[in-house]
């Protein structure tokens, strides 16, 4: 098991380099530049070079790249273009912001389409069925700007019962999940977030479930007398790894923030980051970001393949 | 007599004894009143000296923070915010050297560090800003700030109330650079080791607000600078807290929910829904241009006729329309409120004869493709406002190619010039005209011919040169600006843009905001704000 753990990880560095050289490629590839996000429209050509060869952008790609990463190599992400804040800084306050809705969001969505997908898979082709795929479809379809617009118009300015935007009246610093006063402030983004991994995650149970409970060994065992709950249990525990390795790229998806979540909602978030950072061509911000978000993801998987090894020891990881 | 002062006085001093309990006890008699603002910038404005985010950040932390040399008389509505004395008191050229402008610093100001404002501090101010050698140089606040910097030769002190600033050739238009030339405390950048990242924990300006905290990318909360050298702008409020918040929807679902008392650009589509809540949505004429540069060295807009079918073809109170009111109609680069606009040509919607100029021009149908951008600074709902452009423009005999590109890629075609995108036939670019060498100048003068400045397709005429080179020798304000004047016409006369409307500066209030005074211009005093409970 430590084996295959330790073997995850180093072949996580190959694949964060290969997301960093292919962000940095299509930064480059991209019209603009990021020297002219820190200028106004009337500069001159001259300034621009001039900043260019000061931040040290005159230099070919490959090598800016290559400067980039034997610094990222040692734990410094650099300093934001636009800010003048260490990346690594912005990133992590981004990053644990987007946690705390993202983790909201994975346990509403885990929790209901577990539950939902299973009864569907049980009581596939009836009604009750019906009523589920139907939810999750919505889930996948409602478009979660649209959703997020609603909700706030609701329950913020009609009902006034929940907060429209932003991370409570101090902001994220002080921003406490243990605290109602500043926890209602993440209702709205996680309900949001929590759309499209419901309607994704209780298909794939309910399918799951449903294909393991037609499978020979699930009449054996209701020939031999146990009882549809117990049956029940074995199927799931059968079509578990399926779930989890959905849940696991579900997980890694809202890591990585939402753009039009956390734009809806003011929520400084790494989707957030990313949006401003891809506008302004903060190169600095968005290698970081991405470095630092397919790690996560790749971090993610590991941890959804530890946990599919332990519950279905038939899967030989090492 | 003496009994009812005695008993005034121990009425008065009962009253301040309750208040002062109230204030122990946190009732709302002494609740500290806060001002929260929802901007539309994606982040906090730098806040160390040159703001970023276009003008918004000058509007809410360079004017907030700081004091120019020369600020901006924000105090009323009726008429195009012009310059007031900031902390120069005087500005004169020399009479015996046109390139060398006499400052008079205002005496007994100073830092929120405690630090005194005086000649040598302001010289570092400039220098830091012109100079790479200076200490305090940053390439962040050179850049921004380069365009107003350009003309600039040096500064030095000539006594302890005055400073001399030269430059590279008489500019009569250098007081507006100096607008927005903000001073910090050169004491507060030591303490911090030059270093503009530690500078930023404890920042230190002039202005009528103080640095509290900042959470990044979230909100930037000021107080009130009780001791601000300006009696008259002290703040009504205690605390001004700045959050950015880009997308309008949120902004104005934030003001319903009473999250925040003051938003700005709310969308033409909430305002109707604000109105019936009670917010109070204001609209004012400021120095906004939303047009298009032209090309006019590559067809067709290198021919005037078809630059004039152009602006026949608007139908601007359609425009209008669309916008939900929340703009005016454009037939000049100023708008009819300027000291600027003189008697420019007005280019009423004519289809017949915009159809008739393009065929006399030979370009019929008349292909054009435009530059433009999905989102912007001062670029208010570019993607349906461009659709129409071109629904309109269509209409009279152009065909219309819209290049849609994303802001930052808009600006490398504006930078760079038409000579490196003669793919394109013009670009749409909004502008701020609030100073006349970035309002006006910049796009007709041929020192100003891309890449070099902002004149993107090479406009040329003889007559404007010499008019421009009259005024900037000019430093009587009103015999310059009737010279100035007459570029206006000019520029408008030779059909220089696709006029096309002025925008009219949204914003929605709670009920709460009391006192605030919108000013004619891109920039907003916030320190009459009362907030009523």
């Amino acid at each position: 098991m430590w084996l295959y753990a330790a073997r995850r990880i180093l072949y996580a560095v190959p694949i964060a380099i290969g997301v960093t050289v292919i962000c940095f490629c299509l930064v480059f590839l991209a019209p603009g530049d990021p020297i002219q996000m820190l200028l106004p429209p009337d500069a001159s050509q001259q300034d621009v070079e001039y900043l260019k060869k000061l931040y040290g952008f005159d230099q070919p790609i490959p090598i800016q790249y290559f400067k980039w990463l034997v610094r990222a190599a040692s734990g410094d992400l650099g300093v934001s273009l636009q800010t003048n804040r260490p990346v690594f800084d912005e990133v992590t306050r981004a990053l644990s912001n987007t946690v705390i809705i993202s983790f909201g969001a994975v346990m509403l969505a885990f929790s209901l389409a577990f539950v939902l997908g299973t009864i569907a898979g049980y009581y596939a082709g009836r009604p009750i069925d019906r009523i589920v795929t139907g939810i999750s479809v919505v889930g996948v379809s409602v478009p979660n700007y649209w959703l997020g617009i609603v909700l706030i118009i609701v329950f913020a300015v009609e009902l006034g019962i929940l907060p429209a935007t932003g991370m409570g009246s101090k902001g994220s610093d002080d921003f406490s999940l243990r605290n109602w006063a500043q926890f209602k402030y993440a209702i709205l983004p996680i309900i949001t977030m929590s759309m499209v991994p419901l309607g994704i995650i209780m298909r794939s149970t309910r399918s799951a479930v449903a294909e393991v409970l037609a499978y020979d060994f699930v009449q054996t065992l209701r020939a031999k007398g146990l009882r549809e709950l117990a049956v029940l249990r074995h199927a799931v525990s059968n079509a578990l790894p399926q779930i989890l390795a959905v849940m696991g790229l579900q997980f890694g998806y809202l890591v990585g923030g939402s753009i039009l979540i956390e734009t809806i909602f003011t929520w400084p978030g790494t989707g957030f980051l990313l949006s401003k950072a891809i506008l302004t061509r903060d190169i600095p911000v968005l290698q970081g970001a991405i470095l630092v978000l397919a790690l996560c993801f790749v971090a993610t998987n590991l941890v959804v393949d530890l946990i599919q090894t332990a519950v279905d020891p038939r899967i030989k990881r090492a | 007599m003496i009994q009812t002062r005695t008993s005034a006085r121990m009425t008065s001093r009962l009253v301040a004894s309750i208040l002062a309990l109230a204030c122990i006890a946190h009732t709302p008699a002494c609740a500290e009143s806060v001002l929260r603002v929802a901007m539309t910038a994606g982040d906090i404005p730098d806040w160390t000296g040159q703001p970023d985010q276009g003008f918004e950040g000058y509007r809410f932390v360079g004017w907030s923070l700081y004091d120019a040399l020369i600020n901006w008389d924000l105090s009323r509505s009726d008429r195009e915010a012009g310059l007031t004395p900031g902390l120069a008191t005087k500005w004169t050229i020399d009479p015996a050297n046109n390139k060398r402008w006499l400052i008079e610093l205002r005496k007994g100001v100073k830092f929120h560090d405690g630090c005194d404002l005086n000649a040598d501090l302001v010289v570092w101010n400039i220098q830091r800003l012109v100079d790479d050698k200076t200490q305090g140089f940053h390439p962040v606040h050179y850049a921004r700030h380069r365009v107003r910097t350009v003309n600039v030769d040096h500064a030095e002190k000539v006594d302890d109330g005055t400073v001399a600033i030269f430059t590279k050739t008489p500019d009569s238009l250098m007081p507006y650079n100096l607008s927005v030339w903000y001073m910090i405390s050169k004491c507060a950048v030591e303490k911090a080791s030059f270093d503009y990242a530690q500078y930023a924990k404890m920042p230190a300006g002039t202005g009528p607000y103080k640095f509290d905290r900042i959470v990044p990318r979230e909100r930037l909360e000021l107080v009130k600078n009780g001791d601000y050298w300006n009696p008259k702008r002290v703040p009504k409020h205690d605390r001004l807290v700045l959050i950015p918040m880009p997308e309008a929807t949120t902004r104005a679902a934030a003001l319903l929910a009473g999250q925040v008392d003051f938003v700005e650009a709310p969308s033409p589509d909430t305002i109707p829904r604000l109105k019936s809540s009670g917010m109070n949505v204001i609209t004012l004429p400021y120095p906004h241009n939303w047009h298009y540069q032209l090309n006019f060295v590559d067809p067709p807009f290198n021919d005037v006729r078809v630059r004039r079918a152009a602006n026949h073809a608007m139908n601007r109170d359609e425009m209008v329309q669309m916008l939900g009111g929340i703009a005016q109609p454009g037939y000049a680069i100023y708008t009819p409120t300027s000291k600027l606009y003189g008697n420019p040509v007005k280019y009423e919607y004519d289809i017949k004869k915009a159809t008739a100029l393009l065929k006399e021009a030979g370009c019929y149908p008349c292909a054009v493709t435009l530059a433009i951008s999905t989102s912007g600074s001062g670029q208010m709902q570019p993607l349906p406002m461009n659709e129409l452009v071109k629904a309109q423009l269509e209409a009279v005999g152009f065909k219309v190619k819209l290049e849609v590109m994303d802001w930052n890629a808009l600006l490398d075609v504006a930078i760079k010039g038409r000579e490196k995108y003669p793919q394109y036939n013009a670009i749409n670019i909004s502008r701020a005209t609030q100073d006349p060498l970035n309002g006006l100048l910049r796009f007709v003068m041929k020192q100003q011919w891309s890449p070099g400045g902002g004149n993107w397709g090479w406009y040329f005429n003889q007559e404007i040169e010499d008019l421009v080179a009259e005024a900037m020798r000019s430093f009587d304000d009103e015999i310059r600006d009737i010279t100035l004047s007459k570029v206006h016409e000019i520029a408008s006369r030779e059909a220089i843009m696709l006029f096309v409307t002025h925008d009219l500066n949204p914003r929605a209030l709670s009920p709460k905001v009391k006192g605030f005074v919108q000013a004619q211009s891109w920039f907003q005093d916030l320190t009459p704000i009362e907030i009523a409970n």
